[in-house]
């Protein structure tokens, strides 16, 4: 920090910093669309505008945020499970983040959902490029996307029964000894 | 578990894999004029460049549907990464899109020091940028060059392998390795460009161009070739977009996004270059777009290495830096800052990042998610290809075959970054 930014007051700094009047605009746009309740555990990490919701509002969320004038956030850039063993009934999650590149402003919406009923709406009619990636996430953690026209394994083996990257699968096999390392607890 | 119950799980589950081939591989098309070939383009075919496979269906030449099957050399990097201290990640990044390693590199790094905080000194900055414009530059020349041999123009592509090799040549002048580079670290480079490497790369920036230039009169203005990949798998701005499109692919179809231009990462905001677009995003728009990009990551390499800012080349973190191997055999801090990185032991703080770069097919991704821990808890990789790549079906339907092939070659589709 410069002695410069250190004589501005917090909020002067603060309303001058690009980012976050952009993202405070993002979220005022978000809760006139969609309504203030709709969002839960608003944060910026490093800058980007990250909200939970809930998976019946996501395609609903998603399919506005690409159809507004005013914000444009038109491009999937990327989405992926996550898996949280010990949040007891919101093991499993999904992270999608947009981008307007319009106006280069990034979003990233959570939802969070049971392990035992990891039910959760396509959003390859509303991206096409969305297709893939939800089949990567049900490859990876088991999560049904409901109206995927083709939901099936893509990058593991057809007749795999598990969800490999869910985190009660170790990534080496605990039967095996010639690798353990009592020190370091490989 | 008793034998028989193991038998009883493989029939279901192998039941269910027929099922779901007979799905795949029998669009049933009940016309009685029409007889239907199907053809296996891949996995290992010459011209698809990397191990994935097109199950086509054929009306005598015509390609009447396609399923890609992906994931033959799937490693499950990101569940590796899960078990890895955020310095080990480097090499799986390598082996992702192996003809632009440095770029995956540096990225992986950038990300990290984003989420630590920590700032990377101007020379440090400016020799990745070096770096990333080299490897670009061979990313765009096997690219071009391979489109070049699938449309039987076999001299242009032994003609700037040899600038490929020189480019390794400067790769292993500056970090030891030629393909999988691990690259740099976490706070900087490894070390700092030695005299031979600056020797190599004005030696090169020297040569390349007129090289560059004949390649570019062979091909760009050249009957057969246009004739060739002239409006041959076109796509338009919007269906890229929805699928995903990033890098010179999207470029081509008109869209001027890149990432070192809307979110400058690694001073590239201190460069002037510009970003070319092609109009309908056909194969000849994305190798002209690819030709165009060498020049400007020349014009970047040149001011780069003119304005070379004197200083440290890595960020003074000795928690994430490791000493030099000298200081470790005599220092005390040194030893134990050694120590303590290489044993993972260094915690890093919780949050999540995502940052991007522009890879050399596109928009080059990592999400992080930390939870304190000494390896990520979670780590999504954007790959671009893999998100691309699924519009192949699209664009290749009613193409002849031999078109399929030069439209998959011109799309840059690289195997271990598509599988991951």
């Amino acid at each position: 920090m410069t002695p410069q930014d250190a004589t501005t007051t917090p909020e002067a700094a603060v309303a001058e910093d690009p980012t976050k009047v952009q993202n405070a605009r993002l979220l005022a746009r978000l809760h006139t669309l969609f309504g203030a309740d709709a969002f839960t555990d608003v944060s910026e990490p490093y800058g980007l505008l990250t909200a939970t919701t809930t998976r019946e509002r996501i395609h609903g969320i998603i399919a506005g945020l690409q159809q507004d004038e005013e914000i444009a956030l038109h491009f999937l850039t990327t989405m992926c499970g996550i898996n949280y063993p010990d949040n007891v009934g919101q093991e499993l999650g999904m992270i999608y983040h947009l981008h307007s590149l319009t106006q280069n402003i990034r979003l990233r919406l959570k939802i969070f959902f049971p392990v035992a009923d990891p039910v959760v709406p396509t959003l390859s009619d509303i991206h096409l490029a969305a297709n893939w990636m939800e089949r990567e996430a049900y490859d990876f953690y088991g999560v049904i996307f409901t109206g995927h026209p083709n939901l099936m394994r893509i990058l593991n083996v057809e007749d795999m029964d598990y969800f490999p990257m869910r985190k009660e699968y170790p990534l080496e096999d605990g039967t095996r000894e010639d690798k353990t390392d009592l020190f370091f607890g490989r | 578990m008793a034998v028989n119950d193991t038998l009883e799980g493989t029939h279901h589950i192998i039941e269910e894999a027929r099922e779901q081939q007979d799905k795949i591989l029998l669009p049933m098309h009940n016309d009685f004029n029409q007889e239907l070939t199907t053809l296996n383009l891949g996995p290992t075919h010459p011209a698809t460049h990397g191990i994935f496979q097109n199950i086509l269906q054929m009306d005598g030449e015509r390609i009447v549907s396609g399923v890609p099957t992906i994931g033959y050399i799937h490693r499950a990097f990101e569940k590796i990464a899960e078990r890895r201290p955020f310095y080990q990640i480097t090499t799986l990044t390598d082996r992702m899109n192996y003809c632009s390693s440095p770029i995956n590199n540096l990225g992986w790094h950038m990300t990290v020091e984003k989420m630590l905080g920590v700032t990377v000194p101007k020379r440090a900055q400016y020799m990745r940028v070096i770096m990333m414009e080299l490897a670009r530059i061979s990313d765009h020349l096997i690219c071009n060059s391979i489109l070049g041999v699938d449309t039987g123009a076999f001299t242009g592509f032994l003609y700037v392998f040899q600038e490929r090799e020189k480019i390794y040549e400067i790769y292993e002048e500056v970090c030891g390795a030629r393909l999988t580079t691990n690259m740099g670290r976490v706070g900087g480079m490894e070390r700092d460009f030695t005299p031979v490497a600056i020797e190599k790369l004005r030696a090169w920036l020297k040569s390349f161009p007129t090289v560059m230039k004949e390649f570019e009169s062979m091909f760009n203005r050249n009957r057969i070739f246009m004739d060739r990949v002239v409006n041959v798998g076109p796509i338009s701005a919007e269906k890229a977009l929805s699928y995903g499109f990033t890098g010179p692919n999207l470029r081509a179809a008109g869209v001027d996004y890149d990432v070192r231009v809307m979110n400058p990462y690694s001073s590239y905001e201190d460069f002037e270059f510009d970003v070319p677009v092609g109009t309908n995003g056909d194969t000849y728009d994305r190798f002209m777009v690819r030709n165009e990009e060498i020049w400007q990551s020349l014009r970047i390499i040149n001011q780069a290495l003119d304005r070379l800012p004197e200083g440290p080349y890595h960020a003074d973190a000795p928690h994430y830096y490791l000493p030099p191997k000298q200081e470790v055999y005599k220092n005390m801090e040194a030893l134990i800052y050694h120590f303590k990185i290489v044993m993972g032991e260094i915690d890093a703080p919780v949050g999540e990042v995502y940052h991007s770069v522009e890879g050399g097919n596109g928009e080059l991704g990592f999400y992080l998610v930390s939870d304190g821990g000494r390896t990520p808890y979670r780590l999504h990789f954007r790959r671009p290809c893999f998100i691309y790549y699924q519009a192949y079906p699209e664009m290749a339907v009613g193409t002849t075959l031999s078109d399929a092939i030069v439209i998959l070659s011109s799309m840059n589709v690289i195997a271990g970054e598509l599988d991951a």
